[in-house]
């Protein structure tokens, strides 16, 4: 059912376009580009959290990471996407190797918090960028160009890109999951001193989950930055990195589609409750806890 | 020489010396059975040998080679082998793929990312003749959740295989079983005998008796008798503080 | 830095190493003992900080808004351990995290709507509001004196509840061994909601005696917690001596940190660079430490005993 309703949601995201066209509506086509952005985050952090079972909730410093390389990097007039977004990636895998390597040291449930202080950190670290724009952040001054064409300027080529990247994701995801390294990840959930008896070093395992996981985050954060045409340190804020968690979450936690479908279902739902009121979010907050009570209810 | 050798090992959890001055030897071939009263320290020995826990003071040596800063990860890939007290098989994998899982350690790319896991003949193969060894081929596509008890700890036996081992570490492999269930797998360690090395930690009597060429006794932390089965069921010493109350319940 | 001045800092650090232990002692019980992750309990802390300015604004005291706030942060943790948290004890830890992130959205949205989005402050009972005077021409708020005093006595409270009663034993017992608790006949719910209720109006009271001294927003309780998490990670889950030495370890590298790396940076950079590199540095000082005592000492400071 899952895979459907991601297939399905993924196919809404692909009309949007036209929708938007026919409507004459480019917030429509903003929106989806976001939905199709933010659940490449999703689908990332769902290779850590579903496949691998560590709760996470510092991914937001991944994005954090990519959206500044973008920023930096144009500061330096390097605003060629072939380039930075590499870059990008390469910046948030740097970050997520030291700080993975150590929340794996803290047992358990530890690694949320660890985590989550890790990008309590890059959040502050952001906003004391004062060549930057510190706590406000920036604008960019110019879309980065692809091979030296204008063309991510353009909402529909850079909604083709984000599709193209969150397709490529969820299969690469989903082959990793059903892999050799992804079986590994898998079983070690349930008893990692097994997995080591056999002979495999589970916490070295996890951290190239972690850190593949993080230059993904990276990606997303450099679409997002494109999109936006802005960059500040509220990317890092430790509720995106929640939102992104509660995402995978209501996914299913166990599949990259599920993750998708997740991210593009909660974006569409915030939206539709924003419209009705300004303070949509305690429809968020309710929907959340009846899902978990719910769930609860049924494993009880 | 021996395969596993235990020198001088000692360990304290605060005022409490779980390990006392432990030296053992594992013969290549051997069975050598382990036995001692409840709380005597076997577990903590077992998990000092396989890497689980760092001894305090004391040396662990593998064919020779000292592997006391080895984490337990590095132990098996150098053929020391293990089953836990508590089977611990992925439930929801089947039998054959938990097989599977341990022919992957010993794989050539044991981590590659991109190779389907599931179906993989290279891992399959090898994990059918580890069932076959134990008696479960017709047990493959069953969940390892779902198997019974003596069948859990039989595919436990079947993943060791697998890893080709030098030495392997049996913690109570007949705990919880029936009869006919035990019976079933002393005959499966003794069809296995001199395959490799076995550590067997066994509060069955009869079975330590029936399979071990050594026997060492551990009370309180210290082993204080080692020797073939019919002389430490004479010793005294063996005899008051550990067969006299065997005996008693 | 003159002497007066590093006197200065140290009271501060002291003071909110003494706030971030009443909040992360409830966090590292629950954590420790129950293995629930409660990342609503941070909304504790900014409920107690509104319930004080609500409850100062209906009776116009201070003094009486204070007990007040404590009970109604009591009250909600129990009627939230009824309705929610009763049901998480045992669960995944995802459904523990949908659930208590749900709680966060609905109190900071349900604040926002009662008491708008703008910053609110509470004025400081006149008792307490002047300075007293240190050595050297400084002088120092007698509220945060008070502050120092009253956390430090509801500290040395819990220390005696925690040592000196059948109930604290039983949690130092789960603390380095949870299983032996139903072994011992241990009413394990009944103990998880006490745990639960008393830790929510520790965080609570923190936040009402924090009013006066800081900005009273929805988002409040947010850094709070994230503070909390690194002192439990610090000191041990599950240790609340941990919790004590971690917290003030914490509230005094932030504060003596920011002004000794600051005086550091002078002597080393040029000004400019120093007033750049500074603030940066100075703000992830805390996290440098939690990564250092990760590499060091994985299980915390002072880990629950029996647990490594």
């Amino acid at each position: 059912m899952t895979r459907a309703l991601a297939a399905a949601l993924f196919a809404l995201l692909v009309v949007a376009p036209l929708a938007a066209q026919a409507a004459g509506n480019t917030w429509l086509l903003s929106l989806a580009t976001s939905a199709a952005i933010t659940a490449i985050a999703a689908v990332s952090l769902q290779l850590v959290v579903g496949t691998a079972g560590l709760v996470s909730l510092g991914h937001a410093a991944f994005l954090g990471i990519g959206s500044y390389a973008v920023l930096i990097l144009a500061g330096w007039g390097l605003d060629e996407a072939a380039l930075s977004l590499p870059v990008a990636m390469l910046a948030a895998a740097l970050f997520a190797w030291p700080t993975s390597w150590l929340a794996l040291r803290a047992r358990g449930v530890g690694f949320i918090m660890v985590t989550l202080a890790f990008g309590q950190m890059a959040y502050f670290a952001a906003g004391a960028l004062a060549a930057y724009g510190g706590d406000d952040g920036m604008p960019l001054d110019r879309t980065p160009t692809l091979f030296g064409s204008a063309l991510l300027a353009r909402p529909l080529a850079l909604h083709a890109l984000a599709l193209v990247l969150l397709a490529a994701g969820v299969l690469a995801a989903s082959a990793l999951g059903a892999s050799r390294f992804g079986r590994v990840l898998r079983a070690a959930r349930a008893d990692p001193a097994r997995l080591a008896a056999l002979g495999f070093d589970v916490a070295r395992t996890r951290l190239i989950a972690c850190v593949m996981a993080g230059a993904a985050g990276g990606a997303a954060g450099w679409l997002m930055a494109v999109q936006s045409g802005f960059v500040s340190p509220a990317t890092l804020d430790w509720r995106v990195a929640g939102r992104l968690l509660v995402m995978v979450i209501l996914g299913g936690a166990a599949t990259p589609a599920g993750a998708m479908a997740g991210a593009i279902g909660l974006t569409l739902i915030e939206e539709a409750l924003s419209a009705v009121t300004e303070h949509g979010r305690i429809g968020v907050g309710a929907l959340l806890l009846l899902v978990a009570l719910g769930r609860l209810r049924r494993t009880a | 020489m021996s395969v596993l050798a235990a020198r001088g090992l000692h360990k304290a959890f605060g005022a409490l010396a779980v390990t006392q001055n432990v030296s053992l030897e594992v013969a290549a071939g051997e069975v050598h059975a382990l036995i001692g009263p409840n709380g005597a320290g076997k577990s903590s020995l077992i998990a000092q040998l396989a890497g689980a826990l760092r001894p305090d003071a004391g040396r662990v040596l593998l064919d020779g080679a000292d592997v006391t800063a080895l984490p337990a990860h590095r132990r098996a890939r150098l053929g020391l082998a293990r089953t836990f007290q508590v089977s611990a098989l992925v439930a929801d994998l089947s039998a054959l793929e938990n097989v599977a899982l341990a022919v992957q350690a010993r794989a050539r790319r044991p981590l590659a990312p991109f190779r389907r896991a599931a179906g993989d003949a290279a891992l399959e193969g090898p994990a059918r003749e580890m069932l076959a060894a134990v008696g479960l081929e017709a047990r493959a596509a069953v969940a390892a959740g779902a198997l019974a008890h003596g069948e859990r700890r039989a595919l436990e036996i079947a993943s060791a295989l697998a890893l080709a081992p030098r030495c392997v570490l049996l913690d109570e492999p007949l705990a919880g079983m029936g009869h006919d269930e035990a019976a079933r797998m002393i005959a499966l360690l003794g069809r296995l005998r001199g395959r490799f090395a076995m550590l067997l930690v066994e509060h069955d009597m009869a079975a330590v008796f029936a399979l071990a060429d050594r026997v060492s006794v551990l009370v309180q932390g210290r082993i204080i008798a080692c020797g073939p089965p019919g002389a430490v069921r004479a010793d005294p010493a063996v005899r008051a503080a550990y067969l006299g109350d065997a005996a008693a319940c | 830095m003159s002497a007066g001045l590093l006197l200065v800092q140290t009271l501060d650090g002291v003071q909110l190493g003494l706030l971030l232990f009443l909040i992360a002692a409830g966090l590292t019980l629950v954590f420790g003992v129950m293995d629930v992750v409660n990342l609503a309990h941070g909304v504790q802390y900014m409920l107690g900080a509104y319930a004080a300015v609500a409850c100062a604004g209906w009776t116009g005291s201070f003094w009486a808004a204070l007990p007040l706030a404590a009970a109604a942060s009591l009250a909600l943790g129990a009627v939230l351990q009824r309705l929610v948290f009763r049901r998480l004890v045992g669960a995944g830890h995802l459904d523990q995290v949908l659930a208590t992130f749900g709680l966060i959205l609905l109190a900071e949205e349900g604040v926002r709507m009662v008491f708008g989005p703008a910053p609110l402050s509470l004025a400081m009972p006149p008792a307490l509001a002047g300075t007293v005077p240190l050595f050297g021409g400084l002088r120092y708020p007698v509220y945060r004196l008070a502050v120092v005093a009253a956390a430090l006595a509801v500290a040395a409270l819990l220390w005696l509840a925690i040592e000196h009663t059948r109930t604290g034993m039983r949690l130092r017992a789960g603390a380095s061994n949870a299983p032996i608790l139903a072994a011992l006949g241990v009413d394990v719910g009944r103990l998880f909601a006490l745990v639960l209720a008393a830790g929510a109006m520790l965080a609570g009271f923190a936040g009402a005696i924090a009013a006066p001294i800081v900005a009273i927003e929805p988002g409040m309780g947010g850094s709070v917690l994230i503070l909390a998490f690194v002192v439990v990670v610090l000191g041990g889950p599950g240790s609340a001596r941990g919790a004590f030495l971690a917290a003030l370890l914490v509230g005094l590298t932030d504060t003596l940190g920011r002004g000794l790396l600051d005086a550091a940076l002078r002597v080393a950079l040029d000004p400019s660079a120093a007033r750049m590199a500074g603030p940066a540095l100075a703000s992830m000082l805390i996290y440098l430490l939690m990564a250092a005592v990760l590499a060091f000492r994985p299980a915390g400071l002072l880990p629950a005993r029996g647990r490594r």
